[in-house]
């Protein structure tokens, strides 16, 4: 298994503050990557020198083989990033908006319509893909930030937050989609939340964060027999909340 | 670039506070250039034709103004209300970090939102130069000669270069503040400043200079003046304004002297004068165009360097 997001010591100070704090974390092919932690644990931060959006104060990451810091162009070839609450051109429609990421990244003419329809398809958005994105709910908004990475045939997914604002319901279908994107195109996910026991269900590993520094990562039966011991149950939440009260 | 440039332009060309802004101008041109050009076919009535007839049309003052005096005033409008939310509306829509994250490189952004301007000025200044110039055609019966047309070229060059230089710096408080109501308050602000304000700042920055202790001493006297002169060529509208003048006025020889005539006086005058010949024309007012070139890169360059600094964080 090849590393596909690769850190050392990943280090980002805001003046006396520590955003990230000597990370070292690795993320492997085909993974889904579940990178939890509380409110200004700084995994916005991570997320923002993963795609050399950031400077690191020290440190360093490769992300594809590529380093953020000199071949960011390379990187935001091949990675799809969804912001934390991502937002769109209200004034265009779902299609629009899609071509105009298309173009942005240079698709041939030809095979733009394909992709856009394609991409609604998979999102489950055909149907709304000419309404104004200003119309949108909240779901379909998170669900055409999906849709604009897959255009452009990404090898990693990076995203924030994708479940936040959304319902159970919402959730689920966003988990679900990215749980089939992984599945049948073999694409690898890191995404960060802090809606612990909804990730726990698609992720083949986690990272916990708090205040800047990674205290555990492993599969979520590892982090159970760790802190709870076995037998312990596998609830996510518990573990979590153990590792808050230490921090 | 081309991507963002041409959706920045279906953006302004579809944006209404452009279209109203536009159709202002429009129309009080059409309007103050039909008085103007109703004025002159009176005055030349029973007069042989002198020459360069047809830039009177743009220069002479009607019942307010001339149309050149109107696009100074108005042209940087133009500028600010394309640039001031070219950056942080992306910022508050939250699309700003959606399109750093794409690859292209970030001063991509900056400089197909400044093509678009530039490209919207362009077209709508040249389009309403030819409606006037078929107005003029038609109400006063002159055909402009080659000469004429070429300072007519050159003064929309001039023109376009201005308003892109209001562009530049509205984008460049389109970068420095997050608000958009604080980046187009900030320049607004400059830009009455510059009209209006320009004239007393220079003369205060001279006074500080070289002060005149006796005001019956020429020698104090033309210090000042000079001082307060140089002062006021920061003023992007003193640079054009002189530059314009000096374009569409061949009898204009020197880029200070301003003379308060009737048309009448001034036709007559002319006819005893040589006119300055364009490439002399354009030889005086060079300067002034570079300096307007220099402080619209002077407004490009901040932007980058800012721009390439800044957090993209969506907050
Ligand atoms: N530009 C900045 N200047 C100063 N401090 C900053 C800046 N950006 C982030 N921080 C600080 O860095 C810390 C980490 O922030 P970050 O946004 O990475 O957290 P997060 O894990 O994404 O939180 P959330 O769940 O709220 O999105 C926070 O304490 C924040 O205050
Ligand atoms: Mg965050």
């Amino acid at each position: 298994m090849a590393a596909i997001i690769q850190t050392e010591n990943l280090t980002r100070r805001y003046g006396r503050q520590v955003a990230v704090d000597g990370l070292t974390l690795e993320i492997n092919e085909r993974e889904i990557f579940g990178f939890l932690g509380p409110n200004g644990a700084g995994k916005t931060t991570t997320i923002l020198m993963l795609l050399g959006l950031t400077e690191p104060t020290s440190g360093s990451a490769r992300v594809l083989g590529y380093d953020p810091t000199r071949d960011p162009l390379e990187i935001k070839r091949q990675v799809g990033y969804l912001p934390e609450n991502v937002g769109f051109y209200d004034d265009l429609t779902g299609r629009e908006n899609l071509r105009f990421m298309a173009e942005l990244n240079r698709l041939p003419e030809a095979r733009i319509t394909e992709k856009i329809e394609e991409a609604l398809r998979t999102v489950g958005l055909n149907g709304e893909g000419d309404k104004l994105v200003g119309a949108y709910s909240r779901g379909m908004r998170q669900r055409l930030g999906i849709a604009e990475l897959l255009i452009k045939d990404p090898k990693l997914l990076i995203l924030d937050e994708p479940t936040l604002g959304l319902d159970p319901d919402g959730t689920n279908k966003m988990l679900d989609l990215v749980h089939a994107l992984s599945r049948d195109r073999g694409i690898t996910v890191m995404l960060s939340s802090h809606q612990l026991e909804q990730v726990q269900r698609i992720c083949t590993r986690v990272g916990i964060m708090i205040k800047g520094k990674l205290v555990a990562v492993g599969t979520i039966e590892e982090l159970a027999k760790r802190k709870l011991g076995e037998g312990g149950g596998m609830n996510l939440e518990e573990i979590y909340m153990r590792y808050f009260k230490e921090a | 670039m081309w991507t963002i440039c041409k959706k920045e332009l279906a953006d302004h060309f579809s944006s209404t506070r452009f279209l109203i802004l536009f159709c202002l101008i429009l129309m009080v041109a059409l309007v103050s250039t039909y008085m103007v050009a109703t004025n002159i076919r009176q005055v030349l009535e029973g007069v042989s034709k002198p020459s360069n007839v047809f830039l009177l049309l743009f220069t002479t003052e009607g019942k307010f103004f001339s149309l050149v005096q109107f696009i100074a005033f108005f042209g940087p409008l133009l500028g600010i209300i394309m640039g001031f939310d070219a950056i942080n509306r992306e910022r508050q829509h939250r699309t700003l970090a959606k399109l750093v994250s794409q690859p292209i490189f970030r001063d991509a952004v900056i400089n197909g939102k400044f093509l678009a301007g530039v490209i919207t000025v362009s077209i709508a200044l040249v389009s309403m130069m030819l409606l006037l110039t078929g107005m003029g055609l038609i109400t006063v019966g002159v055909v402009p000669g080659w000469e004429e047309i070429g300072r007519l070229f050159v003064y929309l060059i001039v023109s376009i270069a201005y308003v892109s230089f209001w562009l530049g710096l509205a984008i460049l408080f389109s970068i420095l503040f997050r608000s958009l109501a604080t980046s187009a308050l900030a320049a607004v602000a400059l830009w009455i400043f510059f009209s209006f304000f320009m004239g007393f700042a220079s003369d205060l920055v001279a006074d500080a200079l070289s002060p005149v202790r006796n005001p019956r001493d020429p020698e104090e006297v033309v210090a000042n003046q000079r001082v307060s002169d140089a002062a006021s060529l920061v003023s992007p509208a003193v640079l054009y304004s002189k530059a314009t003048s000096t374009i569409l006025d061949p009898y204009r020889r020197s880029r200070g002297s301003v003379m308060i005539v009737g048309l009448l006086e001034k036709l007559s005058m002319e006819r005893f004068q040589s006119p300055l010949p364009l490439d002399q024309s354009i030889l005086v007012v060079w300067p002034y165009l570079t300096l307007l070139a220099a402080l619209t890169l002077i407004c490009f360059g901040l932007s980058y360097v800012i721009f390439m600094r800044q957090e993209i964080r969506s907050v």
